[in-house]
């Protein structure tokens, strides 16, 4: 391990522990962070993943069973009944805080109209029903995308403080201790060389 | 702050979410879907994409994982579902544990 280019002086012994302190601590810290980081991210993983089955199951069928419909009904009367939605769906999206990273956090607030926005006798009534259940799954959809973004950005986190532990532990402090061993031995070197030429010239006297 | 909710993806597969009351914008290739999701990401907090167009776009949606907003997440179509939403999950996990602790494998 290379050692840092420094002159082997006591101040710079001095800095250089303070230094090497510092980056114990923060590596502990560090650690610390991933660890708790990686026990959330494993909550939120499974979390996602139960959502996304659900919804997956759901909206799948949900868009087959539309289908069916649209191809029963001409496409200018299904363009014509589809375009003019009956709810206004809007979030409330505030920010929320995990282990530090600021994650997307969101409550819904839907307007909704009472029935459909179409008459009955325009569309068949497949067509309500997959309405109605997208209108039914849109609250766990808005989850599933909050909880997915939850997880990439905590996964990008703790791939940073991986990188930055893995730097301190195997890079930073290692360089630190070797720099001080370093200049531990020259300063002893210099006392050595110091009392024996005391002793010479002593001894000559 | 209110956010708006928007959905892309091929006409029929986005014409119920219309009028369930999420705005919808038809993209029949995921040239025409980069340049959707670029035009609306700064007006709509959540965006929904479905997986055909979410796949080859993968490294353009990357960027928008820096920032809490806008949330960007892959939904089957009508053709239902590829397994993108299993595989970005996969990959998530890959890459911040190191090993897969759901599907073990198969």
């Amino acid at each position: 391990m290379a050692r840092l280019n420094v002159n082997p002086t006591r101040m710079e012994l001095k800095k250089l522990t303070a230094r090497l302190n510092t980056a114990v601590r923060g590596h502990k810290l560090l650690k610390d962070k991933s660890d708790e980081m990686v026990r959330r991210f494993t909550e939120i993983v499974r979390e996602d993943k139960r959502l996304r089955d659900a919804v997956e199951a759901e909206l799948s069928n949900t868009l087959k069973q539309f289908s069916v419909a649209r191809s029963v009904t001409p496409a200018y009367s299904a363009e014509a009944a589809f375009s003019m939605p009956s709810v206004a769906i809007e979030a409330e999206c505030g920010i929320d805080n995990v282990m530090g990273v600021e994650v997307p956090k969101v409550e819904m607030s839907a307007r909704r109209a009472e029935g459909l926005p179409y008459a009955y006798a325009e569309i068949t009534s497949e067509a309500d029903y997959s309405v109605d259940m997208v209108t039914a799954l849109l609250p766990q959809m808005i989850l599933l995308a909050v909880t997915e973004k939850k997880m990439r950005m905590l996964a990008d986190e703790i791939e940073r403080n991986k990188r930055r532990v893995n730097a301190l532990e195997y890079v930073m402090i290692p360089q630190l201790e070797e720099t001080i061993k370093y200049i531990k031995d020259k300063l002893s070197e210099n006392e050595r060389a110091a009392v024996v030429r005391l002793m010479k010239v002593k001894s000559k006297a | 702050m209110i956010g708006k909710i928007a959905i892309v993806g091929d006409g029929d597969s986005v014409m119920v979410f219309q009028a369930a009351g999420v705005a919808a914008f038809p993209a029949e290739d995921e040239k025409k879907a980069r340049e959707i999701v670029r035009k609306i990401a700064k007006e709509y907090k959540i965006i929904f994409l479905t997986e055909e167009l979410a796949r080859p776009l993968k490294d353009f949606l990357k960027r928008f994982d820096e920032e809490p907003y806008p949330i960007v997440l892959s939904v089957p179509s009508k053709n239902g579902s590829a397994g993108y939403g299993e595989e970005i999950l996969k990959n998530a996990m890959e890459r911040a544990l190191g090993v897969d602790i759901l599907f073990h494998g198969d």
